[in-house]
């Protein structure tokens, strides 16, 4: 059991929420650890260098972080609540008849920002500082949407150019967010090649990059790529973490126990770890997803199948095969649908500072619909891994124990994937 | 002296461009491949570039895109890669550099791979992801089998970087004359003179200047500032169109004469 000393605790009450910037950097190199560094074509290192500078310049830019904390809190909607789950539990120990077990789960509600998921902290951040560069045009990838409808939306906002790259495989299973960005003005670029998710959208914006970086920003929508996105990334996300730790205080008089979130690339699990990185006594779980099983090409749990390797523009735990080439992927969730893991939690896995879990399709449908039913809340596909490993926690915990999920987004983009994956299952009746 | 140097020693003694053609091994399969590098040697290619497919070729465009998908599903890798070249050393004159992601050769292991590349009789590597901050070690491992290490420069690159390359590269600097990906296109940059200029200005390595190039005017063009121009996609269009047909070689081997015209 974790707890604070008093001192601490009205440390981090009064604290203001403000994302805290320069932290916890990479080396000059952008490594974390033996993870991380800058692997791309030559065209692409000026650029890249171009927006290290930029980014440095702007976060020790006060009207920079003023501005950003000005959107975060009334176009965003930050701070978002802290809610502790009142049926959850319940629905994971059926067998328990107490009126509340000794268990606790708390969501942290990204699910309730302005475009339904923590991607827009980001999103918002990095537009920002393409505006503060003097770049017109933004390109972007999206798995599950929500990074390109976030990247839409502040581009919308701030006046950019907008045009978003997404597999068609992805297209056709978050179809709702395809029409959100258009409708917000963005160009959806359909990608063709590979498996037609997330990874190959990225090699395609890549490809745009390289080809117009005089006037052209790479918004990147997770703790991926080369250095310094995910530094950047995390920093832009780190909003979550610093909130939820207060929130937790201020309802609990403690810290959790354990912090779970989904990893796909692994932006917004980094976003609620980082707060914590530091309490030693806080377990940091992160969920990625398991797919139909462990078996090569059916899942994208890279810690469980995986090893190290170079993808696009970052060394870190891929799934590969034996002649180096990326594997295909699989998950229900278009977010964790990806073949390599952000660098940083590659690292504080090696040291031993985070533990990382899988949750199969089929258990992720459980857990969203546990969610729904029980608490009322219909979450992203993605969040429903963190939710259901929550609920097996909750199962083998010991009385008294916390749980702090990130519940990343809201599942209106999944409705329909969901029916078609419960009628092919013959469940949720 | 290795043979690449040897190679560009000899062009600028002639005083005539030189053409470094690409291929992507395995398309359609390695033993065709070895074929085509044969026929590029006899049709007079002064170095023949070696790719190595990938799954993400993210610096390509999209002939070599599939290029890379029909060699990956003829099975190659980059262990039949460097068998088939060292099949073939024997029989070709030009120098071979193998042109690869830093993925597949890392997964092979650096070390490991740069042995097996000096067993083979290749004499460059050019990583194209792997820039010069992240080579360093890999370049030693290259240059203690003497092996060359080509860098690419690109117009985004900046004088403190060319001046770099300059220290670290060795064989022919790689200059790719336009942003974007790879691709044939009607002309030559117009930034390719100014590209070149910039290089001369701080190294004496041959100058191999590339991206675009398919036709024989844009040979002469781009040799009247640099020692060589590279040929890819539109080699490779080549080999496409000529698929599995029994003609494959003497196809290969009519446009680069005619490239060479």
């Amino acid at each position: 059991m974790q707890t604070v000393k008093s001192g601490d605790a009205v440390n981090a009450v009064t604290n203001v929420n403000r994302p805290q910037f320069g932290r916890r950097d990479p080396d000059a190199r952008g490594y974390f650890g033996a993870y991380g560094g800058r692997f791309v074509p030559e065209t692409l290192v000026a650029p890249i260098e171009e927006l290290e500078a930029g980014y440095f310049a702007a976060r020790a830019d006060a009207a920079f972080r003023a501005e950003l904390d000005r959107l975060l809190t009334h176009y965003v909607g930050r701070p978002t609540p802290l809610y502790e789950t009142s049926r959850l539990v319940g629905a994971a120990l059926p067998e328990v008849r107490s009126p509340k077990p000794g268990v606790r789960i708390f969501l942290k509600r990204e699910d309730l920002t302005h475009t339904g998921a923590h991607k827009i902290n980001n999103a918002l951040g990095q537009a920002l500082l393409a505006k503060r560069m003097g770049k017109r045009r933004v390109v972007a990838e999206t798995g599950a949407g929500q990074h390109g409808v976030a990247s839409a939306t502040a581009c919308a906002l701030l006046g950019l150019e907008c045009r978003v790259y997404m597999g068609t495989e992805d297209m056709r299973r978050q179809a709702l967010n395809v029409v959100r960005m258009q409708l917000l003005g963005a160009t959806v670029h359909g990608v063709e090649s590979g498996s037609r998710t997330l990874k190959d959208a990225i090699n395609e914006a890549m490809r745009d990059w390289v080809a117009n970086v005089a006037d052209t920003y790479y918004l990147l929508g997770s703790a991926l790529g080369p250095h310094p996105y995910p530094l950047m990334v995390r920093e832009f996300q780190a909003v979550i973490g610093l909130e939820a730790r207060r929130q937790i205080l201020e309802q609990t008089g403690r810290l959790p126990d354990i912090v779970v979130a989904c990893v796909g690339g692994g932006s917004n699990a980094m976003g609620i770890f980082d707060a914590f990185i530091e309490d030693e006594g806080v377990r940091l779980i992160g969920v990625e997803a398991g797919g139909e099983a462990i078996v090569s090409g059916r899942h994208a749990a890279r810690f469980a199948g995986g090893s190290t390797g170079v993808l696009q523009g970052t060394r870190t735990f891929v799934l590969q095969d034996d002649a180096g080439n990326i594997e295909a992927t699989h998950s229900i969730s278009a977010g964790l649908d990806y073949a390599a893991v952000g660098p940083e939690h590659a690292w504080l896995r090696e040291i031993g500072r985070t533990e990382y879990a899988y949750i199969t399709d089929a258990e992720a449908l459980d857990g969203f619909q546990a969610l729904a039913r029980n608490e009322g809340i219909i979450p992203a596909l993605e969040s429903s891994h963190a939710v259901a490993y929550a609920m097996r926690l909750a199962r083998s915990a010991a009385d008294g124990t916390t749980i702090l999920v990130n519940l990343s987004g809201r599942g209106d983009k999944d409705v329909s994937s969901v029916t078609d994956a419960l009628r092919a299952t013959g469940g949720g009746q | 002296m290795g043979r690449i140097a040897r190679t560009f020693d000899a062009l600028k003694a002639t005083g005539t461009p030189g053409l470094v053609t690409y291929v992507t091994a395995g398309d359609p399969d390695l033993a065709r491949t070895a074929g085509i590098l044969r026929s590029l040697d006899r049709a007079g290619a002064d170095v023949l570039e070696v790719g190595v497919p990938f799954s993400d070729p993210l610096a390509d465009g999209p002939v070599i895109q599939r290029a890379t998908e029909r060699a990956l599903a003829s099975g190659t890798t980059l262990r039949g890669v460097l068998d088939m070249v060292a099949s073939v050393r024997a029989d070709v004159k030009a120098p071979i550099v193998i042109f690869s992601y830093a993925n597949p050769v890392l997964r092979f292991g650096a070390e490991r791979f740069a042995d097996q590349a000096r067993d083979a009789g290749v004499d460059g590597v050019l990583i194209l992801d792997l820039p010069i901050e992240e080579a360093e070690e890999f370049r030693g491992l290259l240059a203690a089998r003497g092996i060359d290490t080509i860098l690419l420069l690109s117009p985004t690159t900046t004088d403190l970087r060319l001046r770099k390359a300059a220290a670290l590269g060795s064989g022919f600097l790689y200059a790719i004359s336009r942003l974007g990906v790879t691709g044939a296109r009607d002309a030559v940059a117009d930034g390719a003179e100014e590209m070149v200029r910039r290089i001369r200005a701080v190294s004496s390595l041959p100058v191999a200047l590339g991206f675009g190039i398919s036709k024989p005017e844009h040979v002469r063009e781009v040799g009247r500032w640099a020692d060589a121009a590279v040929v890819g996609s539109a080699l490779v269009n080549v080999i496409a169109e000529a698929g599995a047909s029994n003609d494959l070689d003497r196809r290969v081997e009519e446009y680069v004469r005619w490239l060479k015209s």
